[in-house]
């Protein structure tokens, strides 16, 4: 029963929980008149600590195409937190109004606190480095219709693995499934966290490589992850330049892959994947925007226990 | 050969490993409480060569379960009439409330004044823990005197 429940991690939902959340995924996209109005009467509150349009119009989207209302606010400076009020007052007095409240903050395990004190479910909407669970269940959503399943997959992870979020989660929920293997693609300066690496493959016995070129490993794949190099993780302005414009994927390294492979990001790409990939019908990442809101539409529909 | 006497009534903290009486003390918070303390460090010891040892009188309603943490080796003895009444084995705990404190500078805990500071063992034999909210790991056989939080409560009790 997922009703009253929260998501802070995508650990928190079993396989099987996914599955039922990616069923009414996949029925909200075949028949979306029927759930136009299904959340009618019920508050959505996103409260956004650290600014992220995109996965905020993805929930107000989703809730509103569910017939459902949305408050909130997008930035801390317009938030009581700019007067100094704690992340656990804060949650605990929206969670009086609202009915679902979808959290970002850039501190890590900030929403577990939230979670604490919250009478509605919360969801975390990403955690700084941390953690982004409806991003994973976006990404899964994508593989689950375009790949056919989970199992018996190689999947690349290609860009900045030791501050992607997206990359950790997906790690983990993946490495839940059958025979997956993962190829790490990135320089050495970014490469997966020791908790992950730890906690994450060597723990489930998840097989794994690293290596530093796309190229060399791009035919092996079945899916391959970009993802962007962010400035904002970085603590100088040196170190990012000298790497933002390492793997970056063009036409040429899209020769070498096989035909079934899909190109999957979480967005906003910056120059890790060249425009010209965009018309290459294994590009999927736009598709995989609209995946997640479907998503987080199957997801809120499940949490308010409406159906 | 220094010579401290035994006591009436009271707890004794011993075969700690040298070098970490410092750190349970300031852990327990007790150097500034009004209780009679003896501390002793690099006393002989025949199975460890040397040890560190305190004796705290009159006291014997002290919570030690989070000790195991610091040093799983040393023993506790409870001590009534000059007897030992009781003797604790510690062991390592699963899971600590503000004892350990989260080093990461991304953790929540670093902003949010009033949040519990929830640590979770991941592997016995290298005694690691995880922070429950940001998942940075620490290893308590390495240096981690910074991150052990002081005991606050039993100061506030013997004050009372």
């Amino acid at each position: 029963m997922l009703k009253g429940r929260n998501l802070i991690e995508p650990m928190d939902l079993s396989v099987e929980e996914l599955d039922e959340i990616f069923d009414l995924a996949e029925e909200i996209i075949k028949k979306p008149s029927e759930y136009s109005n299904i959340c009618a009467g019920n508050l959505l509150a996103t409260l956004f600590f650290e600014p992220s349009t995109r996965t905020r119009f993805s929930f107000e989207a989703a809730m509103l195409k569910l017939g459902g209302k949305v408050i909130g606010f997008s930035e801390p400076t317009s938030s009581s937190i700019a007067k100094g009020e704690s992340i656990a007052d804060t949650v605990r007095t929206v969670s009086c109004y609202a009915d679902i409240i979808v959290m970002r903050h850039p501190k890590e395990g900030a929403p577990r606190i939230g979670a604490m004190v919250s009478e509605v479910p919360i969801i975390n909407a990403g955690d700084g480095g941390h953690q982004h669970p409806t991003q994973t269940l976006t990404d899964l959503l994508t593989i689950r219709a375009l790949k056919g399943g989970f199992s018996n997959l190689t999947i690349g992870l290609c860009g900045d693995l030791k501050f992607g979020r997206t990359v950790h989660s997906l790690m983990k929920a993946l490495s839940r499934y059958e025979n997956i293997t993962f190829i790490l693609i990135s320089p050495k300066e970014l490469v997966i966290p020791d908790y992950v690496r730890k906690e994450v493959l060597n723990k489930n016995g998840v097989k794994y490589e690293e290596v530093r070129k796309i190229e060399e490993v791009i035919h092996k794949l079945d899916i391959l992850y970009m993802t962007r190099v962010q400035k904002e993780r970085f603590f100088n302005e040196e170190d990012y330049v000298r790497l933002k414009d390492h793997y970056i994927l063009d036409n040429e390294k899209m020769s070498l892959a096989r035909e079934d492979m899909i190109v999957m990001h979480p967005l906003p790409r910056v120059n890790e994947i060249a425009v010209e990939v965009d018309n290459d019908p294994r590009a999927v990442y736009f598709k995989q925007a609209k995946y997640g809101m479907y998503v987080r539409m199957a997801l809120i529909i499940k949490l308010l226990g409406l159906r | 050969m220094l010579v401290i006497n035994s006591i009436e009534k009271g707890i004794v903290i011993d075969h700690i490993t040298a070098g970490l009486g410092a750190k349970i003390l300031n852990y327990l918070d007790i150097d500034t409480s009004e209780h009679m303390i003896a501390f002793i460090m690099n006393a002989p010891s025949k199975k460890y060569g040397r040890k560190d040892m305190i004796k705290i009188n009159d006291v014997t309603d002290i919570d030690l379960s989070d000790l195991g943490l610091i040093d799983p080796k040393a023993t506790v003895n409870i001590i009534e009439g000059h007897k030992v009444v009781k003797k604790i084995r510690l062991e390592i705990p699963e899971r600590v409330v503000d004892v350990i404190r989260c080093k990461n500078p991304r953790c929540v805990t670093s902003i949010e004044p009033n949040a519990p500071h929830v640590f979770v063992l991941i592997d016995k034999e290298e005694r690691e823990y995880k922070c429950e909210y940001c998942d940075d790991i620490v290893s308590m056989k390495g240096d981690w005197q910074n991150e052990i939080m002081r005991k606050e409560w039993l100061r506030n009790k013997s004050r009372k």
